[in-house]
């Protein structure tokens, strides 16, 4: 399970990428374009494989003046289903 | 639909860069008539293609034979897909590849790797490939691939003497560290055409099959990815061959023709353009074959007025030909279709049993190299 000193980092072979020509951002793995709306694309900026689960909450909440606990919430469900999806490599959990 | 401005630009590039290979598969899903390698592009012309394809809106390229390493220019062919901006999944039967090789792809920017296994037994999956020793090499470079780093994906082809090993064939992948397995029944035509008696699973086979890759997906959760490509012949509905003609991929050849589908030159009527002569931004909104079954509007009853037809796109244009004479018929796969009986018919009169060892198979070896 995620929690908050969990690590993501986006394993080798797994990238985010803009898409000139349909606009927006992708994350590119194999077999599979995922195209990202503008909340997951701001999540994914900031997995750099040191920043944890909470640092990257507390920058969420912070640039967007948003509620913490809804966008912990969002953003803990939304690593665990790209994990499930072999798309995220956690570390440091629990 | 013809006007080009309505077109939306592909994701997918299958690059069949030699149709040389040291296996001997008897599905190889290459065409009928193979490209020598005097024909092959050169690397010029290959890296004009794959810079056109990244500015046309392709997203992953898939480096594709044939084995595509046979190709000296592999390494040089990869870093360019790098370069401009391409995700680059290579596709190999595993042979010649590991060691100082795909080190070097490795470097160059290669993103994913998918081997072919055709079986989890060695001796199996040797009688199959018709090259002794094939699968202790492909062992050793899934080792290599998953000691970089880099996601493993493996290919598994199903037919009569494997079926019944698909709960098997999953475990396999999972102790080899692959992210990723495609189940992928054999699609016959081609050269699996040829060897239909002795590759078309039971009906029963094909039962106990899709329930164990249920089953795995349930019990290896989060561990392994399995895409499952359903066997058409006991289908009830077709699949969305290639997502849609002319919607979301394309093929180029060895010697540079462009298709939408990698069997799409069974379709005798059709013209395919070249990479030789003209731009892949131009083929792909004007050519005749590209338009000639894109959208809906080419289709007929009952493809027609079906509320699927966004959704599977009439399934697969050259398995219409191939059984009904007619590419702009409703694929057999589909029960709406009045070739539907006569498809099941075919499939079950190729079987009488299953043989009592895998080993016992005789297959009509396909040899080009």
């Amino acid at each position: 399970m995620i929690g908050d000193a969990t690590i993501p980092a986006l394993p080798r072979g797994v990238r985010l990428r803009e898409d000139q020509a349909r606009g927006g951002f992708t994350l590119m793995a194999p077999e599979r374009v995922l195209k990202l709306d503008p909340i997951a694309n701001e999540v994914l900026k900031r997995i750099d494989g040191t920043a944890t689960v909470a640092m990257i909450v507390d920058d969420l909440a912070r640039t967007f003046a948003a509620d913490r606990a809804q966008i912990d919430r969002d953003v803990k469900s939304m690593l665990q289903g790209l994990a499930d999806k072999r798309l995220l490599d956690l570390t440091g959990n629990d | 639909m013809t006007d080009g401005t309505a077109i939306d630009p592909p994701l997918g590039l299958l690059a069949e860069l030699t149709h040389r290979c040291p296996l001997s598969c008897p599905y190889c899903s290459n065409p009928e008539n193979l490209d020598r390698r005097s024909g092959e592009l050169d690397t010029e012309t290959w890296k004009r293609v794959f810079a056109e394809a990244a500015a046309l809106g392709v997203m992953q390229v898939h480096l594709s034979g044939g084995e595509p390493t046979a190709r000296a220019d592999i390494v040089e062919i990869t870093a360019h897909c790098r370069d401009v901006g391409l995700y680059t999944n290579l596709i190999t039967s595993g042979i010649n590849v590991a060691g100082a090789k795909l080190d070097a792809l490795a470097d160059a920017g290669l993103d994913h790797v998918q081997i072919s296994f055709q079986g989890d037994i060695s001796d199996h999956a040797d009688h199959v490939s018709g090259m002794q020793g094939s699968h202790a090499r492909k062992l050793e470079l899934a080792a290599q691939v998953t000691g970089l780093g880099l996601p493993l994906t493996v290919n598994a082809v199903i037919h009569r003497g494997n079926a019944d090993r698909v709960r098997e064939m999953v475990q396999f992948a999972v102790d080899l560290g692959a992210r990723r397995i495609e189940i992928a029944h054999v699609q016959y035509y081609g050269w699996a055409l040829r060897n239909r008696d002795a590759l078309m699973p039971t009906a029963e086979q094909v039962r106990t099959s899709t329930a164990a890759v249920d089953q795995a997906r349930a019990d290896f959760a989060g561990q392994i990815v399995i895409d499952a490509v359903v066997p058409d012949y006991y289908a009830r509905r077709p699949k969305p061959c290639v997502g849609g003609w002319g919607r979301r991929s394309l093929n180029v050849t060895p010697a540079g023709k462009v298709l939408p589908c990698h069997a799409a030159e069974t379709i005798p009527h059709l013209t395919f353009p070249n990479v030789r002569d003209r731009s892949l931004s131009d083929i792909w909104h004007h050519s005749e074959a590209f338009n000639a079954y894109r959208g809906t509007d080419w289709m007929a009853e009952p493809c027609r007025s079906c509320d699927r037809r966004d959704v599977d796109f009439g399934g697969c244009r050259c398995q219409a030909l191939a059984m009904t004479g007619d590419a702009g018929a409703t694929d057999p796969a589909c029960q709406l279709s009045p070739f539907h009986a006569r498809m099941i018919e075919l499939a079950e009169t190729a079987v009488a049993e299953v043989e009592a060892s895998p080993m016992d198979t005789r297959y009509d070896y396909r040899r080009f190299l």
